[in-house]
């Protein structure tokens, strides 16, 4: 799987050296190679960019660059490991652009099992949308495991180092999303969702099978966290976390047991969020604000909209495959008639058509990815992200709701506090006046708790808003050139029939 | 007598003025053309209206129309298979019976799921059902057209007297369908058959020519009914492919709809881009189906026509080496001589009569094959290539106006 990304070639898609990890998670460490390449204007900072890609193999030449084609990593072949030293030749070569255009998903990868790290890269333009009025792209890829369990991920920050490649468990992974879930999320933030465990694939994966389907795994999971990865650095504030950079950069990361799915914390986790799914329904809001009842509403809609999408893109993608094994096994059957036939012109052009057959099932299979890696995982995506809008909705209905219940409890306490006035009793009036106090404190707490993440989700929607519409434009074109190549080939196929002179007679 | 229809030349054949037989080249003739000019499709029977155009003498018109049912077609087919005098010729195979159940079914369950859809999608895939619908029932007009002009330009059996009454007589010809015992007598004759054609093909043939079609019969048979199964797969495949990127056409539609941000205008118009792929990706496949499939499936029925005559023919071998056996046996002994010579003579006539026929048969044979199978397989490409242009086009042009707009 990860054959060629290594100087030293590890063998090849037959890696079995998998580590015995107790947590059952984690299997894959994955690289996370994220460059920053300075402004635009800044001279040299070295083809950064170029390089750590290099973890590209030569095949990458499906990554389509929109903008100055020739600056690109598509070049690249040099291998990321994991020295220091070896990122000198790696940062020294090519040219040294700044600006990238923009590949948000993985691009095809053609062929499974060999997958290879995906480059991202993001565009000026993007830049200047940053809020944080910071200029400098992030690069991130994540490499293939090279031995199942781990992912190499390589970040360049301009902060520290120029490219750290570090390895990460999946378990880091999702280590680093419930950390930021539970910093962020609760005051406004849209925190991408990590990528999902699947129990089933993994333990295919442990036991060895090194059947398609466990490689498709593999490459399924490497590209969705490549795809977490970025989505997270794109976000200004995340970006600046703690966690995140140490993520990026240290070389030992304490472990995140707490993310098993059959754990302990993860029972708990579960029982947490029926818990929040029961107090959502019991919360009705006054909600003053119309924007947020319209937005609510879109969100709704976009994601059940989506999950259809999905769904049947995903059936396409099962269809596709059926047809091209069942092109494959008709090919076959054409040839076997071919031989038997004993005409021989016919007999040459009934291979003749088996052969065409056997080129676009392999057509079919290419789309089939295609249609996947491109199109239904990014639906994917987006419908856990509208999830996470959802929770973020959800956090301010919560804040809503504590600022209300505190405020009534103000009330009640002002209630028995004028009560207490004609009891006479001092000291209970002070205390109750006291009492007054802190709850005034807490109610202007809460005010402004309210306030703020109201103005955070403004914000957060249309960033995710702006980076939703870029994500869909890029990736529909992306789509149709793949079926525009697609239909290419297929004509380039069928042209095999000089009319009449193969059967002739 | 009459003005005798036109020499049956094996290699110059023609387009049929039947645009529709498309799996045989048959050479038309004034002497007799029929075709089946309209059908009608009543809830589980089809009429077909047998057209028939004559200058021979023995119809009392010179144009005219009957209707037919399935089960005559078939009776016709069985009278050619009994009838000893044909023994000698590939029976042209029947007709499969029309099957519009699936077709039925799915237009049932649309139906009784139209509460879930939106009114467009249920009209979309109501027109879609009837449009297959409407294929299926133009394959069997099909088919049984083929059937009929088969025998029409077959030199022999044009002139059969069941034919002749089958195209004039315009009143019901009281054919019923196989009742049970008809059929299980049937299987059991099948399998008798079957039995005794693997010890018939097991007798070693003098004549090479006919030893090699053996042969070559055998393993073609099979791996046309191989080739004809796996194409049904495929195509099959191929129009579920279709149906998805229906229902995606119609989701991003309603995403484009409810969408507020720029990206609206994309989801609408690659949703109409898609709309109209599916539309020549369905076309695809359905021409596969036509091109490819059908004439497999024809060409499975006609191979086991054609292995059939070469049973009888084995029969018929076996028979007079058994008529030998007994004549030198009857001479050996000096008993009932004449009777063995007379039984011998009739084996030997009927053996020979059979080679004979059989010969320029499988020639035949042949000839239409090869002609088949290159025009429909030019054909066929020429049409991929056409729909590869079609999708092309519609694809490149919607990736320019969008990203135009970007």
């Amino acid at each position: 799987m990860a054959a060629e990304m290594e100087p030293p070639p590890l063998g090849d898609a037959g890696q079995t050296d998998f580590r015995e990890i107790e947590d059952g998670e984690g299997f894959f460490v994955s690289t996370v190679t994220i460059l920053e390449s300075p402004e635009p204007s800044s001279p040299d900072p070295p083809s950064m960019p170029a390089e750590g890609i290099s973890t590209n193999g030569p095949k990458q030449e499906d990554i389509s660059l929109d903008d100055d084609p020739e600056d690109l990593f598509a070049e690249a072949t040099e291998e990321v490991s994991l020295d220091s030293p070896e990122r000198e030749p790696i940062l020294s070569d090519g040219p040294s652009p700044a600006i990238t255009p923009v590949t948000p998903t993985a691009m095809l990868t053609p062929r499974m099992g060999l997958g290879t790290a995906e480059m991202f890269e993001r565009s000026l333009d993007e830049l200047e949308e940053d809020e944080s009025g910071d200029t400098f792209d992030m690069h991130i890829a994540v490499s293939d495991p090279e031995k199942v369990g781990t992912f190499n991920t390589t970040s360049m920050t301009i902060f520290s180092k120029n490219e750290t490649t570090v390895r990460r468990r999946f378990s880091d992974f999702l280590g680093l999303h419930s950390k930021l879930a539970s910093r962020y999320l609760h005051i406004g933030y849209i925190v991408p969702p990590a990528p999902e465990k699947s129990i089933v694939g993994m333990t295919k994966v442990k036991v060895g099978k090194e059947d398609l389907s466990s490689a498709e795994f593999v490459e399924k999971r490497r590209s969705a966290l490549e795809r977490y990865l970025m989505r997270t650095v794109k976000h200004p504030i995340l970006l600046k976390d703690p966690d995140v950079m140490m993520f990026l950069e240290s070389s030992e990361l304490p472990r995140a047991v707490s993310t098993q799915a059959l754990s302990g914390a993860g029972i708990l986790r579960m029982v947490n969020k029926a818990a929040d799914a029961v107090n959502k329904m019991t919360i009705k809001m006054n909600e003053s604000d119309a924007w947020f009842e319209e937005k609510h509403q879109q969100f709704e809609n976009l994601d059940l909209q989506l999950r259809k999408l999905h769904a049947s893109v995903e059936c396409l993608v099962c269809h596709r495959k059926e047809l091209s094994v069942n092109t494959a096994s008709f090919a076959k059957s054409a040839a076997m008639l071919g031989n038997s036939e004993d005409h021989t012109a016919l007999s040459r052009a009934l291979s003749q058509l088996a052969e065409v057959e056997e080129k676009i099932d392999q057509l079919h299979q290419d789309q089939a990815y295609a249609d996947f890696y491109l199109f239904s995982e990014l639906l994917g995506d987006y419908v856990r992200l509208i999830t996470a809008v959802k929770g973020v909705f959800d956090h301010r209905m919560k804040t809503w709701s504590k600022w209300q219940d505190t405020q009534l409890l103000l009330q009640k306490k002002r209630e028995a506090e004028s009560k207490l006035q004609f009891a006479n009793k001092p000291d209970k009036l002070q205390q109750a006046q006291d009492e007054i106090k802190e709850l005034e404190g807490k109610v202007q707490q809460g005010e402004k708790d309210f306030e703020l993440i109201s103005k955070t989700i403004r914000k957060e929607v249309s960033r995710f808003e702006k980076e939703r519409v870029k994500d869909f434009k890029v990736v529909i074109i992306k789509y149709l050139e793949s079926l525009v190549q697609t239909q290419q080939q297929v004509q380039h196929i069928w042209v095999w029939i000089p009319i009449g002179s193969v059967v002739g007679e | 007598m009459e003005g005798e229809p036109s020499p049956r030349s094996g290699a110059c054949f023609h387009q049929g003025s039947f645009p529709r037989a498309v799996n045989v080249d048959l050479q038309t003739d004034a002497t007799l053309q029929v075709d089946i000019s309209d059908a009608l499709s009543e809830r589980d029977k089809v009429k077909f209206t047998v057209h028939t155009k004559s200058t021979l003498p023995n119809f009392k018109q010179n144009e005219f129309s009957v209707v037919r049912q399935h089960e005559e077609f078939i009776w016709l087919h069985d009278s050619f298979v009994e009838n000893e005098e044909y023994a000698g010729y590939i029976i042209p195979p029947a007709p499969p019976r029309p099957d519009f159940d699936a077709s039925r079914e799915k237009l049932q369950k649309l139906g009784e799921g139209e509460g879930s859809m939106t009114k467009e999608e249920f009209t979309k895939m109501k027109q879609e059902l009837e449009a297959e619908y409407l294929a299926i029932f133009k394959k069997t007009v099909a088919m049984h057209e083929v059937f009929l002009c088969r025998v029409a330009a077959h030199p022999v059996l044009r002139k059969d007297m069941n034919f002749h009454v089958f195209l004039e007589y315009n009143q019901d010809l009281s054919v019923r369908g196989k009742n049970k015992r008809e059929k299980m007598e049937d299987f059991f004759k099948n399998v008798v058959k079957s039995a005794d054609g693997v010890l018939v093909a097991g007798v070693k043939d003098v004549d090479d020519f006919f030893e090699h079609e053996k042969t070559f019969l055998l393993e073609y048979h099979n791996r046309v009914k191989d080739a004809s199964s796996k194409s049904d797969r495929m195509i099959r495949s191929h129009k579920s492919a279709a149906d998805d990127i229906n229902r995606i056409a119609s989701t991003l539609y309603t995403l484009g709809t409810q969408d507020s941000t720029d990206v609206c205008k994309f989801f609408l118009k690659v949703s109409e881009l898609f709309e109209k792929t599916r539309k020549i990706e369905a076309r695809v496949a359905a021409d596969e189906d036509l091109k490819l499939a059908d004439l497999l499936k024809y060409y499975l029925r006609e191979s086991q026509a054609a292995k059939d005559l070469l049973y009888r023919r084995g029969r018929a071998l076996v028979d007079y080496e058994n008529a030998n056996k007994a004549l030198d046996k009857a001479r050996a002994k000096n008993k009932d001589v004449l009777q063995a010579e007379t039984s011998q003579q009739v084996c030997c006539q009927k053996f020979e009569k059979i080679s004979e026929s059989a010969k320029q048969e499988l020639i035949d044979f042949k000839t239409r094959r090869v002609a088949a199978f290159r025009k429909n397989l030019v054909e066929l490409a020429e049409l991929e290539l056409k729909h590869a242009k079609g999708n092309l086009q519609l694809l490149q042009s919607c990736v320019g106006v969008l990203k135009g707009d970007t």
